[in-house]
């Protein structure tokens, strides 16, 4: 122990010496380092908040949308007709369409512009997507069949208008269509950077009205089923009755698609994954490249102090005790360099994630951590131990006698 | 008196292109405890090449070494780092100091090697540094110190272990006159407080200094003799 404490001082007094030397030597590791932080930063703050979000939805949710074809276009259509047969389906407990309006951008109050998403909905959404009106009503069925002009807000519209605290029975404007507030939502505060208080729900028929005459809206049905445990039945009844809806013929593909919200979860893990081992790629060879420069700088440094390495011999050194000199030596610098990188991906994570609006904040894994930090001391001890192995090799004489 | 070194049959050969060198022509010594030995001869005659065999730094191509009743010449590597460590003081010409480390680090690193806590390391070595005059250099650097200087540095450091023996190679060899009196009157003293102590020089004033010469020509002995005068310490 104490002449791994010895080692360690000594070390560090050569590091000390040239700090400039090392510092550029152990740049590799700190650029790999820093780049693997900072990806992973981001791809994990991204993850925690769409992962949340969908949480929401609870595992007993299925979603239902048109498909795409390969240039991204909607095949099929998702109509009320289907809505009707679906709900019919014994299991499903809710069931709502949702669809973003964009006909127009953002809604008025008194003068006061401010862009908010309007989604069509139906009653059953309050429930799956937990909001619950703070003041006033959620959409009702009779305000769906009578294509009410009705709207629920977030509290942050509310705010943002400029509306009184309580705004049931004012008007917002919406393009030409002036909708009357029902409802104000309780608070939900923020998730993967959006806004969840800055919704306008209406009326699902409503919004089909509003868009009129385009084709294709996109629109996901979110269903609830009654026991998680049929989730997979209740699927391929929904399946079957959407088939025979559209009128496909055996051996046709579906012209919609089926997740549930684990797969949700499960696709989007994949994709984090994928970007995640994609760039821990091009890091390990970062820090392979890193490596090497160590390598290279610890076999020029065992060069330069041959005669030091001779002395040490003379005076008792044993090859051990020369060789764990200059591996820790390796191991210092590189782990100098992961701790700098380490610091540094955090801060440029964080950078990135506030410059960009709306995304959500960085975070760093605890796994990520230990995995830099046992990485770079892992490239000091791969990448050091040939230098040190040299060193300790060197013969006291030939050592001693070097120029 | 006790025998400390024996060497028989000792030698050391290099292969120079097809021919083969004898730096060290079959040598036989013995060396007693408290001894004083200077080892002259002309250059290449191979003085050096016996001091590192003795100093265990170099190993013979042939031939015995006993150091202390052991059997140097049988030792693995780990061992003889030992014997270097506890047994050698090993004082070179061009002082050979850690550079970079100042003076009380520099006396402190032999005992590093056998595992001696950093107070216990640092007390020896301050009382070492204060045995040689040098106690107000403890903190120098080695380019911060003169010639006699870092030579009072290095004969600190090669007693700091308590040694069996001396091991000098031209220890004066670059320094001048007057720091060479100062470095020779302090082997003296060593010498007459029971130090074993051998010798490389090349300058017949310091050889009659020391009570025994050795004489080498081409790697091998051709003389061996005692000063009448000044053998043994009791003539002080
Ligand atoms: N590493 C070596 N390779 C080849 N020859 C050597 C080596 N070391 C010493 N010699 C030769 O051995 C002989 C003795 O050298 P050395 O012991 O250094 O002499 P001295 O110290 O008496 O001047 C010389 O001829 C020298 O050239
Ligand atoms: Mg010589």
């Amino acid at each position: 122990m104490a002449i791994l404490w010895e080692a360690l001082r000594s070390a560090l007094r050569a590091i000390a010496v040239s700090k400039m030397r090392s510092f550029l030597t152990s740049l590799g590791i700190i650029i790999g380092v820093a780049s693997i932080i900072a990806v992973v930063s981001l791809v994990q703050g991204l993850e925690e908040s769409i992962t949340s979000q969908f949480e929401g939805y609870g595992s007993n949710s299925l979603f239902i949308q048109q498909r795409r074809d390969n240039y991204g276009r909607l095949i099929g259509d998702l109509t009320d007709d289907d809505l009707l047969k679906l709900k019919g389906i014994d299991g499903i407990s809710a069931i709502s369409p949702q669809t973003f309006v964009f006909e127009y951008s953002g809604v008025q109050y008194e003068g006061e512009q401010h862009s908010a998403d309007v989604v069509g909905v139906m009653p059953d959404y309050a429930e799956m997507d937990s909001s619950y009106p703070e003041l006033g009503r959620f959409i009702t069925t009779t305000d769906a069949d009578s294509r009410k002009k009705v709207a629920v807000i977030g509290p942050k519209v509310r705010d943002e208008l400029g509306m009184p605290e309580n705004p049931i029975g004012e008007f917002i404007q919406y393009g030409p269509h002036w909708l009357k507030v029902i409802g104000v939502l309780e608070s939900k505060g923020q998730m993967m950077g959006q806004d969840l208080d800055n919704y306008v729900y209406i009326p699902y028929p409503t919004a089909v009205g509003i868009m009129g005459y385009q084709q294709q809206p996109f629109v996901i049905f979110v269903v609830r089923v009654e026991d998680v445990n049929r989730i997979d039945s209740i699927t391929e009844r929904v399946e079957q009755t959407l088939r025979r809806n559209h009128g496909l013929k055996p051996g046709d593909d579906n012209d919609f698609m089926i997740q549930s919200a684990d797969q949700v979860l499960q696709s989007i893990g994949q994709i984090t994954q994928v970007i995640t081992w994609v760039f821990g790629g091009i890091v390990g060879i970062s820090l392979l490249v890193g490596g090497i420069g160590i390598m290279n700088i610890m076999l020029v440094s065992v060069t330069e102090r041959t005669r030091e390495v001779g002395i040490c011999k003379a005076l008792g050194a044993t090859r051990a005790d020369i060789l764990l000199q200059f591996l820790l030596e390796a191991v210092i610098i590189s782990l100098i360099g992961g701790i700098v990188g380490l610091g540094l991906g955090f801060a440029i994570g964080a950078g990135v994630a506030g410059m960009i609006p709306n995304f959500p904040p960085s975070e760093v894994p605890a796994w990520a951590v230990f995995l830099a930090l046992g990485f770079s001391s892992g490239v000091g001890i791969v990448f050091g131990i040939l230098p040190a192995a040299k060193a300790a090799r060197l013969d006291p004489i030939d050592a001693l006698r070097y120029e | 008196m006790n025998q400390l070194i024996s060497l028989s049959g000792i030698r050391r050969t290099y292969q120079m292109g097809g021919e083969t060198l004898h730096a060290l022509d079959g040598i036989d010594l013995s060396i007693q405890q408290n001894d004083y030995v200077a080892v002259i001869g002309s250059s290449g005659s191979g003085k050096s090449t016996l001091m590192n065999i003795i100093g265990c730094l170099d190993t013979p191509s042939e031939g015995h070494y006993r150091l202390a009743d052991e059997d140097v010449s049988e030792m693995t590597g780990q061992q003889l780092a030992a014997v270097r460590n506890r047994r050698i003081g090993f004082i070179f010409q061009s002082f050979n100091l850690l550079p970079r480390v100042d003076a009380l680090h520099n006396v402190m690193q032999p005992l590093v090697y056998q595992r001696v806590s950093y107070r216990q390391r640092k007390a020896r070595a301050q009382e070492l540094l204060e045995r040689v005059g040098l106690s107000g250099r403890m903190g120098h650097q080695p380019n911060e110190l003169s010639g006699g200087q870092r030579q009072r540095v290095a004969i600190a450091r090669a007693l700091v272990t308590a040694p069996s023996i001396l091991l000098a190679d031209e220890p004066t060899g670059n320094l001048d006159s007057s720091t060479t009196a100062d470095i020779l009157n302090l082997f003296d003293e060593l010498h007459r407080e029971g130090q074993t102590i051998i010798m490389v020089t090349h300058e017949p004033d310091i050889a009659r200094r020391c009570h025994r010469q050795v004489r080498l020509k081409d790697g091998q002995i051709i003389e061996d003799s005692r000063s009448a005068m000044t053998t043994g310490k009791e003539e002080h």
